[in-house]
């Protein structure tokens, strides 16, 4: 699913990020551990293709990352790849069910309300779905932020400091929530931390 | 991307009012100071097309036109009959038509006159006929509707020409004998009689030919030539003035005009800050919402779809705004002309549209796109990595 062959990327004249070979199949989930500034944000972002490496290639799904046009990659990435950032972020003045339908609507997807709901509900948030993503608690937000990153069936999902800020309760609460629903649509699962927390729940890990 | 644009505006309620206000303003402005002057233009080209010279007392040529062709001032004076006479015998002049003014009823002026006054203004008989006798009245349009008066109907004038009128003329009460057509022109808003029926009232009517006055007459050309020639001659010669309708109403437009133009300054000074308010806000907005536009480009949102996302939000400020403006301009054009009318000295609708309208919406959406392309572009090449990665 993901293959990552002599990854380096520079940034104002200095290496932040180095991989030789990375992989991953598909269906899996793994841990991406490190310091904070040891290129952890950096590495998802190259695999999402936000960013373009100076040198070594990101492969997903069978497709060179960096090779594509910037209107694919666009496209690639809203189709197949699901964010889940770590401020979460959500669009302020939109409902809850409104960030999962501009998220289907730009993969090109039909925002049918079934689909939405069902996305909802898997995460217990169904109850949400008309509330206005401003007002929501951060275990809202975030649930909702999972349930964004889920709604187009990815095959790929990118957690960036998913359990920052989280007592020990809610950080056990949100890793499984993630793989279990990873797991569901059958999608390979990277989390990048430097949670310690985290890493139990991982069977594979990549230390930067 | 259009939707979520309307998302951001409504989230901010006043800001977007006021934008929306501000740009209203400068647009409502325009719209009418546009109406205004080109009704203005109109109505004086419509009022004065038929009528080449202007003949009356000695004193203000402006005034003269507005009194006699316009019907919009108090006259200048009188003009013996026998000036009439003499003008009409006048190889120069194809036609003469003498008006009398001085009373007027409910603030509608009675002008003494012939028939071919109201051939001048190409009036038509709606109902009854024309005037043949003493003490009988023709009413504008405007007039009959305003007042009342039906076939048949008498009714006295009253002496000055305000619309509260001075006394009564109880004694000599006139009779309606025909109502007119409307025209769009100034005789909607007379009542015309013949001649002998002012005098009969002010009590001259007895009286030598040589002792009979008028207020002014309406002189047509028989030749091109009387253009150069007529007017001076009489201005040098007689204890006349003679004006000329198209010659005052242009000095008179020049007039209004640098009041209306002062005014229209002030008004793309408005919409000119009211854009620059947009775009302050939308370039502020940038950076605000940097998170949700990197966001937008994680979700799979091409650049140029902040761009539209961007200009979206701006267009519909713009828009709103010119079609508010456009509203508010022709809702006060008509306020304005409702209450101009009941002086019975101007009017003025917004139930039309000036020609320049089309051209002031088409620069404020210039205008508008303009405000907007520099933040729309700034959102379409922001990196949206650059924001994701911030702490």
């Amino acid at each position: 699913m993901l293959a990552i062959r002599g990854l380096r990327h520079d940034y104002a004249g200095r290496t932040v990020l180095a991989i030789d070979a990375w992989d991953v199949p598909q269906g899996e989930a793994c841990v991406v551990l490190g310091p904070s500034g040891s290129g952890k944000s950096t590495l998802l972002a190259l695999i999402a293709g936000l960013l373009t490496p100076t040198a070594g290639t990101v492969t997903v799904a069978g497709r060179e990352i960096a090779a594509l046009a910037p209107a694919e990659r666009d496209r690639f990435r809203a189709r197949h790849v699901g964010l889940v950032l770590q401020t979460l972020h959500l669009i302020g003045v939109l409902s809850v069910d409104e960030n999962l339908r501009v998220a289907r609507e730009l993969a090109g997807l039909p925002a049918d309300v079934g689909t939405l709901d069902a996305t909802l509900a898997a995460l217990g948030i169904g109850a949400l779905a008309g509330r206005r993503a401003a007002g929501l608690s951060v275990g809202e937000a975030q649930r909702v932020a999972i349930a964004r990153a889920l709604v187009n069936r990815p095959r790929l999902i990118l957690a960036d400091e998913p359990t920052a800020a989280l007592d020990d309760e809610s950080c056990e609460k949100a890793v499984r929530l993630l793989r279990d629903q990873a797991a569901a649509c059958g999608a390979t699962l990277v989390v990048a931390t430097h949670d310690q927390r985290v890493k139990p729940h991982f069977a594979r890990a990549l230390a930067l | 991307m259009v939707r979520l644009a309307w998302r951001y505006l409504a989230a901010r309620p006043l800001l977007t009012a006021l934008h929306i206000v501000l740009l209203a303003l400068g647009a409502g402005t325009i719209a009418l100071l546009l109406l205004f002057t080109g009704q203005a233009e109109e109505r004086l080209e419509r009022d004065a097309r038929s009528v080449d010279l202007v003949v009356g007392a000695k004193g203000s040529p402006l005034q003269l036109i507005l009194s006699s062709v316009l019907h919009a001032d108090v006259p200048t004076g009188n003009i013996p009959l026998e000036a009439v006479e003499r003008l009409a015998a006048d190889p120069m002049v194809a036609e003469a038509i003498p008006i009398s003014l001085g009373d007027s009823y409910r603030g509608f002026r009675i002008v003494g006159t012939q028939p071919a006054f109201l051939a001048l203004h190409h009036a038509a008989i709606a109902q009854g006929g024309i005037f043949t006798g003493e003490m009988e009245a023709v009413l504008g349009a405007q007039v009959a509707k305003r007042t009342g008066l039906a076939l048949g109907a008498t009714f006295a004038g009253s002496h000055g020409l305000a619309a509260a009128g001075g006394a009564t003329h109880g004694d000599h009460p006139y009779k309606v004998v025909g109502i007119l057509a409307p025209t769009g022109s100034v005789i909607d808003r007379l009542v015309t009689t013949p001649l002998e029926s002012v005098w009969e009232v002010h009590g001259t009517h007895g009286a030598a030919p040589q002792a009979r006055e008028v207020t002014a007459v309406l002189l047509r050309y028989r030749t091109p030539i009387a253009a150069a020639v007529l007017p001076r001659r009489i201005n040098a010669t007689t204890a006349l003035l003679a004006a000329s309708p198209a010659y005052e109403g242009a000095r008179l437009m020049n007039l209004v005009g640098v009041g209306v133009d002062a005014l229209g300054v002030f008004a793309l000074v408005l919409m000119a800050s009211a854009a620059l308010s947009v775009f302050i806000a939308l370039t502020s907005a940038l950076q605000e919402r940097r998170y949700d536009l990197a966001l937008l480009r994680m979700l799979g949102a091409s650049p140029a779809k902040l761009f539209v996302l961007v200009a979206a939000e701006g267009m519909t400020l713009v828009v709103a705004g010119v079609i508010l403006g456009l509203v508010v301009g022709h809702v006060a054009a008509e306020a304005l002309g409702r209450w101009l009318a009941a002086s019975q000295t101007w009017s003025l609708t917004g139930i039309a549209w000036a020609p320049g309208e089309a051209w002031l919406a088409a620069l404020a959406l210039v205008l508008g796109a303009a405000t907007c392309a520099i933040p729309a572009i700034l959102a379409y090449r922001r990196d949206p990595a650059s924001v994701l990665l911030e702490r």
